[in-house]
C-alpha cells in the first residue's frame, strides 16, 4: 500500500513536470525566439501593418503569457483529480 | 471647472474610498495581518497582485520609456510580465501549500537554518526598501504636479493614507484597498489610451489600432528622417544580447521579489494560487498590452502637432504652455529661424520631450475633458500607494514575523506579534517617507539592484528547495551568497559612476552583460555553486524532504514534524 502510494506520488510529480516543461518551452519560444533570437529574420514578416518580430516583442509574447498562465491552472486540476490529490 | 478642482475632486472622493475600504477590513490577529486570514478570493487576489505589482513609476513612466527605446522597450514589457509565468508554474502554488506568512519562513524551515532564514530576512528588507523610497517620490511628484501642494506635503499626505490602511488592516486592509486601487488605475489608463488610439486610428482598440494601424510604421519612418534610431527595428538602443539578459534578470527577479510572492499565500487552496497567478497577469497584461500603443500613439501625435510649427503656434497651444513651465518639455529655436525643429544631434534639437509627459500630456494634448486629467492623476497616485503599501508590509513582516518572532522571540504571544507587527509597518512607512522626501542620489540604479538581487538570490533558492529534494543547508546558503555577493559587486563596478563617484565606470560590463542584466549571471552561478555543494556535503534530514514531497502535492495537510 505504501509502495503504491509512493508510486502513485512519482508518477503525479512526473506528469507536473511534463506539463510545466512544455509549457515553459512555449514560453521561451514566443519571448526569447519569436522577440529576440529570430528577432532579424521575423522582421522581414508582418502581423497586420507591423514587423513579426516588433509584434511578439510588444504583444504577442504578453497575450501567450496570460493564456499559459490559464491553460496551466486548468491542466494541474485536470492532473489532480486523475490522481485523486484535488483539494476537496 | 478647472482641470486642478477635477484633480482635488477625484483624488480626494477616491481616497476616502480606499479609508473606507481600509477601515471595513481592519484586522485583530496575525493571520489576518500577514495573510488576510489566507480568505482572498483568486479573482480579488489577482487584482490586488497587479496594483501592487504596477508601481506608480509602470503607470507614469513605462510608456515613455518604450516610446524612447522603440523595439527594445520590450525588455520591460515581457520582463515584467514573463516573471508571472515562472511564477505561476515554479513557485506560487507549492508555497501556498507549505502556507506559511512570509519568504524567509519557507527559506528557513526548508534549509533547517536560522542562518537562511536571516539572508533571506535581509534580502527581503534590502529589495523592498530600494523599492518603496521611488514610491513615496511617485506620490510627491504627483501631488506637486497636479495640486501644486509641495512634494514635502504630498509625500506627508500619501505617507499618512498608506499609514491607516496598513497599520489598521495589515494585510487584508491592503488587499481590499489594492482592488480598488487596481480599479482606479486601469480606468484612467484605459481611458486615455482608448481616446488617442480614437483620435489617431479610429479604432477604440489599442491593442488592434497598434497592430493593423500604420501609425508604427509612419513613427518609423518620420524618425528615420529626423535622424533619429528606427523605432520598430530590434537592437538599436541594447545589443541582442543585453535584450536578452535583461529580458531574462526581470523575468527572475520578477519571480523573486517578496511583496509579489506573498500575495499567494492570501488565498484559500493551492488551485487558487495558480488561476490567481492568471488573473495576476491578465490584469497587469491590460496595462502592458495598452502602454506600447500609447507609447507609439503619444510620441508621434507630439511630433505631428510640435515639429516644424513655428514659435507663435506653439505658444497658442495651452498644454504646450502648461508643461513648458513645469521644464519636461523645452522649447529653444537654436538657429533662430522661427521654427521648432527636432533633429538627432543635441546641439541642434529644439524640442526637448521629457519621458515622463507621454502618460501624463496624453489627456490634455487629445482633447480630453478635464476630469481625465484629474482621472490620471489619481490613477498615478493609485499605483503608487498600492505599490508601497505591498512594499512596507513585506518589509515589515520580514522584522516582526522572521526576525523577531522565528528568530529572537519564539514564545511571544498573539498580541505581542501584533504590536510588533503594527509597529514595524509604522517605522517603515516613516523610513519610506524620509527617502521619499530626500531621495538618495542613486534611486535610479536602486532598481537594477531589487531585480538583480532577487533574481539571484531568492528565485534560485526557493526553486531549488521546491524542485531538488536533495538541494540542503550547505548548498543553499552558499549558493544565495555567491549570487548575492557577484551581482552586488557587479552592479557596483559597472554603475561606480553613480554609486561611487569614479569618473569612469570601473568596469565597462561583464563580457558585455550590462548591469541591468548581470543578475542572471549571478543566479546561474548560484545554481551551480548550490548544486556542487549539496552533493559534496550530507544530505537534508529525513524530515525536510518529506516537507518537500508534501509540498508536491496539493492535498493533505503537513506533517507536525514539518511545522515544527
Amino acid at each position: 500500500m505504501q509502495e503504491n502510494r509512493n508510486g502513485m506520488a512519482q508518477a503525479y510529480w512526473r506528469a507536473n513536470l511534463k506539463a510545466i516543461t512544455i509549457l515553459l518551452i512555449i514560453w521561451a519560444l514566443v519571448s526569447y525566439g519569436g522577440a529576440i533570437i529570430l528577432a532579424v529574420p521575423l522582421y522581414n514578416l508582418r502581423v497586420g501593418q507591423i514587423p513579426m518580430s516588433f509584434w511578439f516583442a510588444q504583444q504577442g509574447s504578453m497575450f501567450t503569457f496570460v493564456i499559459l498562465i490559464f491553460v496551466y491552472s486548468w491542466w494541474m486540476n485536470r492532473i489532480d483529480r486523475q490522481f485523486d490529490v484535488h483539494e476537496e | 471647472m478647472s482641470t486642478e478642482t477635477w484633480t482635488l475632486i477625484i483624488v480626494g472622493i477616491t481616497f476616502a474610498f480606499y479609508l473606507y475600504v481600509g477601515y471595513m477590513n481592519r484586522v485583530r490577529e496575525t493571520a489576518g495581518f500577514y495573510v488576510a486570514g489566507r480568505g482572498v478570493p483568486a479573482i480579488a487576489n489577482g487584482a490586488a497582485t497587479a496594483a501592487d505589482w504596477m508601481s506608480g513609476a509602470s503607470f507614469v513612466s513605462m510608456a515613455g520609456l518604450i516610446s524612447f527605446l522603440g523595439y527594445d522597450g520590450a525588455v520591460y514589457l515581457m520582463g515584467w510580465t514573463g516573471g508571472y509565468v515562472l511564477l505561476a508554474l515554479l513557485l506560487a502554488p507549492y508555497l501556498r501549500k507549505y502556507g506559511k506568512y512570509t519568504v524567509p519562513d519557507f527559506i528557513g524551515d526548508r534549509y533547517y537554518s536560522n542562518t537562511a532564514r536571516s539572508v533571506a530576512a535581509i534580502a527581503t528588507i534590502f529589495i523592498s526598501l530600494t523599492y518603496v523610497a521611488g514610491q513615496m517620490r511617485a506620490v510627491g511628484i504627483v501631488f506637486s504636479r497636479f495640486l501644486q501642494v509641495n512634494i514635502v506635503m504630498g509625500v506627508i499626505i500619501g505617507m499618512a493614507i498608506v499609514a491607516f490602511f496598513a497599520v489598521l488592516g495589515g494585510m487584508k486592509g491592503i488587499t481590499w484597498t489594492q482592488v480598488a486601487q487596481y480599479s482606479v488605475l486601469i480606468a484612467a489608463y484605459l481611458i486615455t489610451t482608448v481616446a488617442i488610439a480614437m483620435k489617431l486610428t479610429n479604432n477604440p482598440v489599442p491593442q488592434l489600432a497598434f497592430t493593423f494601424s500604420d501609425i508604427a510604421v509612419r513613427l518609423n519612418q518620420i524618425q528615420i528622417d529626423l535622424g533619429l534610431k528606427e523605432y520598430i527595428r530590434p537592437f538599436q538602443n541594447f545589443s541582442g544580447l543585453n535584450v536578452f539578459f535583461i529580458t531574462l534578470a526581470l523575468m527572475l527577479g520578477t519571480a523573486g521579489l517578496p511583496h509579489v510572492i506573498i500575495r499567494f499565500y492570501t488565498v484559500p487552496k493551492v488551485s487558487d494560487a495558480r488561476i490567481s497567478a492568471g488573473w495576476a497577469l491578465l490584469f497587469i497584461a491590460i496595462l502592458y498590452t495598452s502602454a506600447p500603443a500609447l507609447a507609439v500613439f503619444a510620441k508621434y501625435n507630439l511630433i505631428n502637432t510640435l515639429h516644424g510649427k513655428s514659435i507663435q503656434e506653439v505658444q497658442a497651444i495651452d498644454w504646450a504652455v502648461k508643461w513648458e513651465q513645469t521644464g519636461l518639455l523645452k522649447f529653444e529655436d537654436k538657429n533662430g529661424d522661427g521654427k521648432l525643429e527636432m533633429a538627432a544631434d543635441k546641439e541642434a534639437n529644439e524640442i526637448t520631450i521629457d519621458r515622463d509627459i507621454i502618460v501624463l500630456s496624453t489627456p490634455e494634448v487629445a482633447k480630453l475633458a478635464p476630469w481625465v486629467v484629474g482621472l490620471v492623476a489619481a490613477g498615478g497616485l493609485a499605483a503608487a500607494l498600492s505599490t508601497a503599501a505591498g512594499l512596507l508590509l513585506a518589509m515589515s513582516s520580514a522584522v516582526s514575523h522572521d526576525v523577531y518572532y522565528r528568530i529572537l522571540k519564539p514564545g511571544a504571544t498573539e498580541a505581542e506579534r501584533m504590536r510588533v507587527g503594527r509597529t514595524m509597518i509604522f517605522l517603515a512607512i516613516l523610513v519610506a517617507g524620509y527617502f521619499g522626501v530626500r531621495p538618495p542620489g542613486f534611486v535610479g540604479e536602486v532598481v537594477a539592484f531589487a531585480f538583480g538581487l532577487a533574481a539571484a538570490s531568492l528565485f534560485p533558492a526557493i526553486l531549488l528547495g521546491i524542485f531538488d529534494k536533495r538541494m540542503n543547508r550547505e548548498g543553499a546558503i552558499t549558493g544565495i551568497l555567491v549570487g548575492l555577493i557577484f551581482t552586488m559587486l557587479m552592479i557596483i563596478l559597472i554603475r561606480s559612476q553613480k554609486l561611487l563617484g569614479t569618473p569612469e565606470p570601473l568596469l565597462e560590463s561583464f563580457l558585455g552583460i550590462n548591469a541591468q542584466g548581470v543578475g542572471v549571471v549571478g543566479a546561474i552561478l548560484n545554481f551551480i555553486v548550490a548544486y556542487v555543494v549539496s552533493r559534496a556535503t550530507p544530505p537534508p534530514p529525513e524530515r525536510i524532504q518529506n516537507l518537500v514531497e508534501e509540498i508536491r502535492v496539493p492535498r493533505g495537510a503537513l506533517s507536525p514534524v514539518a511545522e515544527h
